[in-house]
């Protein structure tokens, strides 16, 4: 009896988890901008840094930071540790629209890709301190911890060959002789 | 409620209060730590490369935190509030084992003529060059003590520079991993001398801790394993289990308390749930860090030392000190990191003295392991920060780079100092550290001459291309930080006596890297720890039940 018990306590949990994973996963999709679920960002934002985030690491034979939700990373963190640069993104992604509409006429997001890159680098001339920080965010987004909402399906480590699940107690059976 | 009379309270549960809390609770001795950190085991080696205590992207993850503990930087764009995970903070971590909890470990013995700097070099101009007043010979049954008691491995037996040592390291050194194997036979052809870097940390099984597992969450992250040795997993379980020590964690120490003669009876400071509590003690041994010790003497004000416990002479805080890192880094054709912990393995001492026209240098390593967001700081200057170029960088040279690099021993200056803040305070109200000044020239002109040295070794390893990562003259603090309670024998030109005792009042001493004269040209675990060792022997042979001889 106290077993069939402990077991309909344990689905019950077990249900309860899911469903708070299911919640989880579909914030983070938020990433997509579909019901708006961005902290920080406005649907608009989150596509000017998903564009500035794609120039800064493009996708080639492996993935870029598109693929890495390297924006979600940057959503999330602008909510929590990185608070106080909330105004620096919204001032400084303004500027880069504001920058590309006088150059090209539209929205940076709106580019094509080369025109990207040349506006990018006015960017970096014109507004070093934002594009520095954009530009630090950016490669934590793509090379850091997936935990933290970018590096999705750690793309970036598989590109530069780390294994996972990571080896350990590799001193057991791969001892080397000593040399010297 | 007054809290239990203490014979000593000490300040801060890191390299040197850890020890210092063992030898005197061992002697019967009743001791009360008080920690301003937590203590963490090794189950909160949480893996993540972008909060940890080297790479605080997302803050620090031993300590201390962003919102309590601001600190004021001067430098040429100003004064700045600067929060504890930023560089110009010159944090060391806050909690039980203080930087013994997340560091590299490498236990190095600093060499005989780094105690007598001056003696070998004669005056710098620009910089407060001195002498320990204390010898190498002082200081080897302590490091041996450090050595044997805690476990170090390695083998410098290869190392002909090392000073003499009585008796060899308890542990064999970890097996070498592939840019051990890629520059030991390099140096050689160099007619250098290289060794494995002597580390506090198993290779076997010891005193009752499992070894090493070479997993990639080394340096920086809390050892799952505890096989990385600190004072947290030695010293002060060794402390607490006399039955004769209690430790609190979350202690944030406001000022010692003097009595009417200047004399120590205590320390106030704000528990955890942040209620003012006064812990009366026989003696004040103070062991926050360079920052933070020289912070708590200058906070404690009376109207014999209107400037400062121990700051009669303005020297409190002064002379702030750590190393200057000269690196360089190759790039191989082939795979030359193979994803094996700790990373650091091989060393040479050839450069750390002798170099004509420099006065002194320092060791020079192979760094530790590197996760893929560190590793981008090794990316030479021609490479563009962004696009296909850099993305393209990363992809082939992670595995295929090594960097060699070591602490260059610095001229003391000054000028660079600890400060307490006249107007910013912290949470709990207490004037916070402000940290001025600059590196001296020379210790420039020495990084970049180790570094040139650090370039030949790679070149002659087969590296396909080489770079320098460039120095700057920034004020030096951080994990190895130093200097600012300067041991001597004049109390005009120092703070403490050689034993540690404050010069101005006989029971308050510090014992942590404030007081190294100069900072040797090897990361500093193993002294701090060795002259804690030191420093207790000596004070418990002058203790005669309430109070040191004086």
């Amino acid at each position: 009896m106290s077993s069939k018990k402990t077991m309909l306590r344990r689905r019950t949990f077990l249900g309860a988890g899911l469903s708070a994973a299911v919640a989880g996963a579909s914030i983070a999709c938020g990433g997509g901008g579909r019901n708006g679920a961005w902290r920080f960002f406005t649907a608009a934002e989150a596509e000017t840094v998903e564009a500035i985030a794609e120039q800064i690491v493009p996708a080639d034979r492996d993935a870029g930071a598109r693929q890495a939700r390297v924006v979600a990373y940057i959503d999330i963190q602008l909510t929590r540790h990185f608070k106080r640069y909330q105004k620096a993104y919204r001032q400084g992604l303004a500027g880069v629209d504001r920058a590309s509409r006088a150059k090209f006429g539209k929205r940076f997001a709106e580019l094509a890709p080369e025109q990207q890159t040349e506006a990018l680098i006015e960017v970096e001339e014109n507004s070093r301190e934002f594009f520095d920080l954009i530009l630090a965010h950016t490669r934590q987004g793509f090379y850091g911890d997936p935990r933290h909402g970018g590096n999705h399906n750690r793309v970036s480590w598989k590109m530069v060959g780390l294994p996972f699940p990571p080896v350990r107690g590799r001193q057991h059976y791969e001892d080397q002789p000593k040399v010297g | 409620m007054a809290l239990k009379h203490v014979n000593a309270v000490v300040v801060g549960a890191g390299a040197g209060g850890g020890v210092v809390a063992k030898e005197l609770s061992t002697a019967g001795l009743t001791v009360a730590v008080l920690e301003r950190g937590k203590w963490y085991s090794a189950a909160d080696c949480r893996k993540d490369d972008l909060r940890n205590q080297r790479i605080t992207v997302l803050g620090n993850a031993f300590g201390p935190d962003d919102e309590r503990n601001p600190r004021v930087a001067v430098d040429e764009r100003g004064e700045q509030i600067v929060y504890a995970s930023e560089a110009a903070y010159s944090n060391n971590a806050a909690c039980v084992g203080g930087g013994t909890f997340s560091y590299g470990a490498m236990a190095w013995r600093y060499l005989e003529k780094d105690f007598r700097m001056r003696s070998s070099y004669g005056a710098v101009a620009g910089s407060t060059l001195e002498d320990w007043p204390i010898s190498y010979s002082d200081l080897e049954p302590y490091y041996e003590k450090a050595e044997w008691e805690m476990g170090v491995s390695g083998d410098d037996t290869g190392n002909i520079f090392k000073a003499p040592r009585q008796k060899p390291l308890p542990m064999p050194p970890l097996s070498a991993n592939k840019e051990h194997l890629t520059l030991e036979p390099a140096a050689r052809r160099l007619g250098l001398h290289p060794f494995y870097i002597p580390m506090l940390r198993n290779s076997v099984p010891y005193n009752g801790r499992r070894s090493c597992m070479r997993c990639r969450w080394c340096v920086g992250f809390a050892c799952e394993l505890s096989a990385r040795t600190g004072t947290h997993n030695t010293v002060i379980p060794a402390a607490l289990a006399t039955g004769n020590c209690e430790l609190r964690t979350n202690a944030m120490v406001r000022e010692i308390l003097l009595d009417g003669s200047g004399r120590a009876k205590g320390v106030s400071y704000y528990d955890a749930a942040g209620h003012l509590r006064e812990q009366t003690a026989d003696l004040v041994i103070v062991c926050g860090g360079a920052v933070e010790s020289a912070r708590l003497l200058l906070n404690t004000k009376h109207k014999l030392f209107p400037n400062g416990l121990g700051n009669r002479y303005d020297w409190v805080g002064r002379n702030l000190q750590s190393h200057t890192y000269p690196a360089a880094v190759g790039q191989f054709d082939f795979d030359t990191y193979d994803d094996v912990g700790p990373g650091a393995s091989i060393a040479i001492c050839d450069y750390n003295h002798g170099n004509p026209g420099f006065a002194g240098g320092g060791m020079l390593a192979n760094e530790f392991i590197r996760l893929p967001y560190q590793f981008l700081s090794l990316t030479p200057a021609w490479v563009s920060r962004w696009g296909p170029e850099h993305k393209e960088f990363v992809r082939t040279a992670y595995k295929r780079t090594i960097s060699v690099m070591g602490p260059v021993q610095e001229m003391p200056v000054f000028d660079a100092r600890v400060q307490a803040d006249p107007k910013v305070k912290d949470y709990w109200g207490i004037p916070v550290a402000r940290l001025s000044g600059h590196k001296h020239p020379h210790t420039l002109e020495i990084a970049r001459f180790m570094a040139g040295k650090a370039e030949a070794w790679l070149k002659e390893a087969g590296a396909a291309q080489t770079w320098r990562r460039p120095v700057s003259n920034a004020l030096s603090g951080g994990q190895h930080q130093a200097g600012t309670c300067r041991m001597g024998n004049d109390p005009k030109t120092s703070v403490v006596d050689k034993d540690c005792r404050v010069h101005d009042v006989d029971n308050v001493y510090v014992i942590d890297a404030s007081v190294h004269v100069t900072n040797g040209g090897f990361n500093p675990g193993l002294t701090i720890l060795a002259n804690a060792f030191r420093a207790s022997n000596n004070l418990l042979q002058a203790w005669k039940g309430t109070r040191v001889r004086s």
